[in-house]
């Protein structure tokens, strides 16, 4: 039972611990450019989950017959291959979103997220660990991407996943889905976020500095 | 000639690689503390750029046309390997050139702008000539982008900042500043 | 590479290294299958890409011209416009509709130009009768979201180019300031998006319209 619970937590640590966006600061470029609407999020979230499992997978599994010195090439060329397949996937039963996240989705190659977890994790785990670590990760990325998609399109349009949120009478605020809004937005998330994290902490040590009082008082 | 003239002035200002299409983030975040380390990056990735734009015409012209599928894995592996072949002939034709410049050029390899720049140029269908000054504006939007970054950071190094808002939050947030003041340079092609 | 190869041995502890037959060996077997892959999926996604992108130029045609219910390709070669059955479009091709009984009815002539933020697609309907664009549609841009993406959301806009006389060039006036014919109202907020719309049209136009043959000379519906 053991190994379970530590590949549960292989799985949950990427979604706020590590976040490979907030925590990490990783695969800013797909993050910034495609977060203009939550839909554009989701897929684009999707198209890296896909990604990251089947190459973490990949890694995983062939790790004995890859030699070290050409390891960053062979997983370069499996990352490009399944982001070619999500390309032309997409291409073919989502023509419209191809359309407006378009030279974007090639561009998940280049994202050190995806590349980062083969070196550092999918290479020295077994195959359970690595995917379940991919797992995470990934969604940890969408949901990141779907809190900025979120955020720039409710502020931005004044819609969620196209629907209207406040009538007629809103002004968008266009700078929102603009890319300075991009900047913006991710800073003021990662600035939420360190807040949470500090207050937290805080939190932890107070309770804990309160648990020790009450156990040296007990003690007298 | 106005053509461009068009495309390399909206690489550089309007549509800059960095501001606008958010390509190149992780050295623009990471490695603009510096001015004088951010030029040099920047002088780099125009190399680099240049030469992207070079190997991307040569495929596009005479490999994928056969084969279209095959573009983002041969742009992968043809640029990297260039790069490589570059670096390591700079390193023993001028040591003192590697010295500045090279130490960059693998770092700058798996850097998005450069396939950004490789598809764009592709998606636009730009020939060789127009892909060069792609690949010119591009370069020098992103070395503009990143000394503009790195001379606000330098400043802000003796600022008194909230602990809780340094670095990347503090970073994004001036560089979404950055940008917003850069979308002013729309208005240079409204009179057209 | 053997620079690296010893950067990346001194960091890691140093076993036998293999023989480069082996690495160049690890590479090909990566290459092969990474290969495969791709071409099966492109194969398997080809047909339906391709007539995805086929009804989109349809349904785009068929919205620029009125009752239309045929329509095909010429190729402007040789300086002459022929009938093309080839898959694929280039920029000397543009479009003749029909209407049921294969009676000619206008042209769909495409242009593209640089907009605010990249190259701008337009495509729209011509009657050579009465010199009228009958409609535009958008068939690749890259504007800004909320603003210059209007060229094809704001349908004020869109509905301005059906039945606009183009016997003299058109212009994009600001909005409320239309008085001529010939005029347009622009987008507020999208005021380059709209008047790169109306360059793009003129100069399709003018490098068109001295090509189309004279009226009744339209070349017939081959309805093979």
């Amino acid at each position: 039972m053991a190994t379970d619970t530590s590949a549960y937590e292989e799985m949950i640590k990427g979604l706020w611990r590590d976040n490979p966006v907030f925590v990490q600061v990783l695969g800013m470029c797909p993050m910034l450019a495609v977060t203009n609407s939550a839909i554009n999020a989701v897929v684009m979230g999707l198209a890296t989950f896909f990604v990251l499992v089947g190459s973490s997978f990949l890694v995983s599994s062939f790790k004995q017959w890859i030699p070290k010195q050409v390891r960053i090439s062979l997983y370069i060329i499996i990352i490009a291959t399944f982001v070619t397949v999500v390309d032309y996937s997409l291409l073919a039963l989502l023509p419209t979103i191809h359309k407006e996240l378009g030279a974007f989705i090639p561009l998940i190659v280049a994202n050190c997220m995806i590349l980062g977890r083969q070196e550092a994790f999918a290479s020295k785990h077994n195959v359970k660990y690595a995917v379940m670590d991919a797992v995470g990760m990934s969604a940890g990325f969408m949901i990141a991407l779907f809190a900025l998609g979120s955020v720039r399109e409710i502020l931005g349009v004044g819609a969620f996943f196209g629907i209207d949120l406040f009538g007629a009478n809103f002004e968008p605020w266009v700078i929102m889905i603009l890319p300075p809004g991009g900047f913006l937005t991710l800073g003021l998330l990662l600035l939420f976020f360190n807040w949470f994290t500090e207050r937290r902490r805080e939190f932890l040590l107070k309770v804990a500095e309160s648990s020790r009082v009450a156990y040296v008082d007990g003690d007298k | 000639m106005d053509n461009l003239l068009w495309i390399f002035i909206s690489t550089l200002l309007v549509n800059n690689f960095v501001l606008a299409y958010f390509l190149g983030l992780c050295p623009f975040l990471g490695v603009s503390g510096q001015l004088e380390t951010s030029f040099r990056l920047g002088l780099a990735t125009t190399f680099v750029l240049v030469i992207t734009a070079l190997c991307a015409w040569v495929l596009n012209t005479y490999v994928l046309i056969y084969a279209p599928y095959l573009r983002l894995i041969s742009f992968i592996v043809v640029i990297a390997s260039t790069v490589q072949f570059i670096e390591m002939s700079i390193k023993k034709l001028s040591p003192s050139l590697f010295k500045s410049l090279g130490i960059f050029l693998p770092l700058i390899t798996t850097n998005c702008a450069i396939l950004g720049l490789a598809i764009f140029a592709t998606n636009r269908g730009y020939g060789l000539i127009e892909g060069l000054t792609f690949a010119l504006g591009a370069g020098a939007g992103f070395t503009l982008a990143m000394v503009l970054m790195a001379g606000i950071r330098e400043e802000t190094e003796i600022n008194n900042v909230p602990a809780l808002i340094k670095g990347t939050a503090f970073n994004l947030i001036i560089a979404g500043i950055l940008s917003m003041a850069f979308m002013g340079f729309a208005g240079l092609f409204s009179s057209t | 590479m053997t620079d690296k190869q010893d950067n990346i041995k001194t960091s890691s502890i140093t076993t036998e290294e293999p023989s480069s037959s082996r690495l160049i060996f690890s590479m090909a077997v990566a290459g092969f299958i990474s290969g495969i892959i791709i071409i099966a999926i492109y194969m398997l996604t080809f047909d339906t890409i391709k007539e995805n992108k086929a009804r989109e130029l349809r349904e785009a045609v068929f919205k620029v011209l009125p009752e239309v219910s045929f329509m095909q390709k010429l190729h402007f070669m040789d300086n002459k416009l022929g009938v093309v059955k080839a898959e694929g479009m280039d920029d000397e091709m543009i479009f003749a509709g029909y209407d049921k009984q294969g009676k000619f009815i206008g042209y769909a002539i495409q242009g593209k130009g640089p907009g605010f933020q990249d190259t701008i697609h337009v495509l729209f309907g011509y009657l050579s009768s009465n010199q009228n664009i009958t409609g535009m549609e958008i068939l690749d841009s890259r504007e800004t979201p909320g603003l210059g993406d209007k060229i094809f959301k704001d349908m004020d806009f869109v509905g301005e180019f059906i039945n606009l006389p183009i016997s003299k060039e058109i212009k994009a006036v600001k909005k409320g300031k239309k008085t001529q014919e010939n005029e347009i109202d622009a987008i507020t907020g999208a005021t380059i998006s709209s008047k790169a719309v109306v360059r793009i049209i003129n100069i399709a136009f003018n490098k068109w319209s001295s090509r189309l043959p004279q009226q009744g000379n339209e070349p017939l519906l081959d309805k093979n």
